[in-house]
């Protein structure tokens, strides 16, 4: 499902460069969830914006579902995450002056249109039935990751990329979050990439991806 | 169809947020369209009273007046600079000069009426029975002075509406007498008001000429013609008023000796003359108050894109979700653009209703006549909401710019 061939991102930093990924080469199987690890600096987040199209390779090629998109136009990028794409992040990434609902509601928006049935189950999903009507002010952490989660599901993507989504919950909610995603991935078939500090949580994915100074150190199936 | 509403939504939501800046944003447009609205109606309305007023006194009407500051150097001394106009000048003119169908001369005089306890002073004009014609008045009752009454110098009047209110009240003047300066005179009629404004009959009092000179001595040239202020005419044939012009114009100079290197010592207007050139000046009126105004609404639609671009700035965050979301660059743009372009819309909206409003009351309590027209309106309107894409462009394209990944991580 994805094909990365010796990836690169370089960004100018005044005179300098700063390079963060060094020819990274790479293949995920459709259904697989796949553990990212390293240190800081070490390029995850670069490499799930590339994976999630928010951003575009200095060089190499990446293959999404057979199509090579590293040099599509922005608004062909923006297609792609709106249909294909579900974003989790560490800290929500929710808008606080809407409801949960209507926060699910925002990842349709921008592919098809809102259908309200489906924000709903999505919602119900995530065991949020009850909440639907809440800001996220109104919400425990663990909540709101559980809104971001249905925002991202509520669209059908065959990707799921969540970056340290327990990074800011405290180990019980963080645990549940975990549960959600893993058991959606078991159910759904989703495609699922974590990128993640914490080894207990790695431990769930089917296969670990150990990146270093941008590049692929080990790969080990769990 | 279905993205609009959802856009829609997503605008309203970003207004209803920020509600007070929200408003406070549209006061600017408001404010301007507003002021847009009320000074154009006013421009337009004095406009529309000039043009009613010249209307009511005749188009065709053309006035002899003694030239402005003659009488320095000039041929005719006897009777002071600005009474260069004489009775006979105005019969030469009757006889000799095409295409006119009646001729009044007058003369007018600032006099003392006294009716029992009641007294005004009033403007008397002094007059032949052409007058009415030519000056287009209408009697709300009695009758003007006939031809008879002038010959023998009858002592007669006919008032204008307000003096007739002043000195009778809402008895009916039509018979009664009062005093006029020296004599005694007979009211026969009463005019129509003509309403305030320019050569208003309303505030005179009309007699016969040769009434008015048994009460105010009579100037008499040193030819030994008698004085008028002015002479008034009705020109038969619009399309002839040039040639009755040149006409009277070389009879007058004929008739009071002027050398070749004299200038006039008489002006001629004609209404339509008038007409256009007091058009002309409030036209530049109309213009320059909406100027003005306009400045406000420009200073307005800076206030717009002062507050998208802090809007921007604050919803960066909501910019990187909405683009993770799938929102394309177009998207972000028309949610700003359209944001902007109903705040200033809705201000149009509600600026036009106050200023429409506004000039109702002027037009109500004031002096000043306004005049809304819708296409005063739908400019004001259009020109807010042209100003809300115009300065919201660049927020909008600013907006759309973003790059994702760094709008994400922003606070």
């Amino acid at each position: 499902m994805i094909q990365l061939q010796d990836i690169t991102k370089v960004y100018p930093m005044g005179k300098r460069e700063l390079i963060v990924l060094r020819g990274i080469t790479l293949n995920i199987e459709k259904g697989e969830l796949v553990a990212i690890m390293g240190p800081s600096g070490s390029g995850k987040t670069t490499l799930l914006n590339l994976l999630g199209c928010l951003d575009k390779p200095t060089s190499g090629s990446y293959y999404f579902e057979g199509r090579e998109v590293s040099r599509l136009s922005s608004s062909e990028l923006a297609q792609i995450r709106g249909q294909k794409v579900g974003f989790i992040f560490q800290t929500f990434n929710l808008l606080s002056r809407l409801t949960a609902l209507a926060n699910v509601e925002l990842g349709m928006t921008y592919v098809g249109g809102v259908d309200r049935r489906r924000v709903l189950e999505a919602l119900a999903k995530v065991g949020l039935s009850d909440r639907v009507n809440h800001r996220p002010i109104e919400l425990s952490g663990g909540e709101q990751q559980r809104v971001a989660i249905a925002r991202a599901l509520v669209k059908n993507p065959s990707l799921i990329l969540a970056d340290e989504p327990t990074g800011q919950l405290d180990s019980r909610s963080g645990e549940e979050v975990i549960s959600i995603l893993t058991s959606l991935h078991a159910e759904q078939g989703i495609t699922l990439l974590l990128v993640t500090h914490d080894a207990n949580i790695a431990w769930h994915c089917q296969r670990i991806i150990h990146l270093k100074d941008g590049e692929v150190v080990t790969e080990e199936s769990a | 169809m279905k993205k609009w509403v959802t856009f829609l939504s997503t605008v309203w939501l970003g207004l209803n947020t920020h509600k007070l800046r929200s408003f406070l944003t549209m006061l600017g447009i408001i404010i301007g369209v507003a002021s847009v609205i009320t000074l154009m109606s006013i421009g337009k309305g004095s406009t529309a009273q000039i043009l009613s007023n010249i209307e009511s006194m005749g188009a065709n009407l053309v006035t002899i007046s003694p030239a402005m500051g003659f009488g320095v150097g000039g041929v005719r001394g006897a009777g002071g600079g600005t009474q260069t106009l004489t009775m006979e000048d105005a019969e030469a003119i009757s006889q000799q000069v095409s295409y006119i169908s009646a001729v009044a001369p007058s003369s007018s005089s600032n006099l003392q009426l006294v009716v029992g306890t009641e007294n005004t002073n009033s403007q008397v004009i002094g007059t032949t029975p052409e007058y009415m014609s030519v000056a287009n008045l209408k009697l709300a009752s009695g009758s003007f002075f006939s031809e008879q009454q002038y010959e023998r110098g009858a002592k007669v009047a006919v008032l204008g509406s307000d003096v007739a209110e002043t000195l009778f009240g809402s008895a009916n003047p039509v018979g009664q007498k009062m005093r006029m300066g020296t004599i005694i005179i007979t009211v026969i009629g009463v005019l129509e008001s003509k309403g305030t404004g320019f050569n208003s009959p309303d505030d005179a009092v009309i007699i016969p000429l040769t009434a008015l000179q048994q009460t105010v001595a009579l100037t008499r040239t040193a030819q030994g013609e008698k004085v008028v202020s002015s002479i008034y005419l009705t020109v038969s044939d619009e399309t002839q008023s040039d040639y009755v012009a040149e006409q009277i114009t070389s009879l007058l100079r004929t008739r009071h000796r002027l050398a070749v290197s004299d200038e006039d010592d008489f002006s001629i207007s004609s209404m339509e003359e008038i007409a256009s050139s007091l058009q002309e000046t409030s036209a530049t009126l109309t213009l320059l108050l909406g100027a003005i105004a306009a400045i406000s609404l420009l200073v307005g639609g800076i206030g717009v894109m002062n507050i998208m671009l802090v809007s921007v700035l604050e919803r960066t965050r909501e910019i990187g979700i909405r683009k993770a979301l799938g929102a394309r660059e177009q998207d972000i743009w028309i949610q700003f653009l359209l944001e902007a372009t109903l705040l200033s819309f809705a201000g149009g909206i509600i600026g036009a209703i106050i200023g429409w409003g506004v000039s109702m009351i002027i037009n109500h309590v004031g002096t000043m006549a306004t005049l809304v027209t819708p296409d005063i309106v739908i400019l004001a309107v259009s020109v807010a909401v042209g100003i809300g894409l115009f300065f919201g462009f660049y927020p909008a394209w600013n907006a759309s710019r973003l790059n994702p990944i760094e709008a994400l991580r922003s606070e």
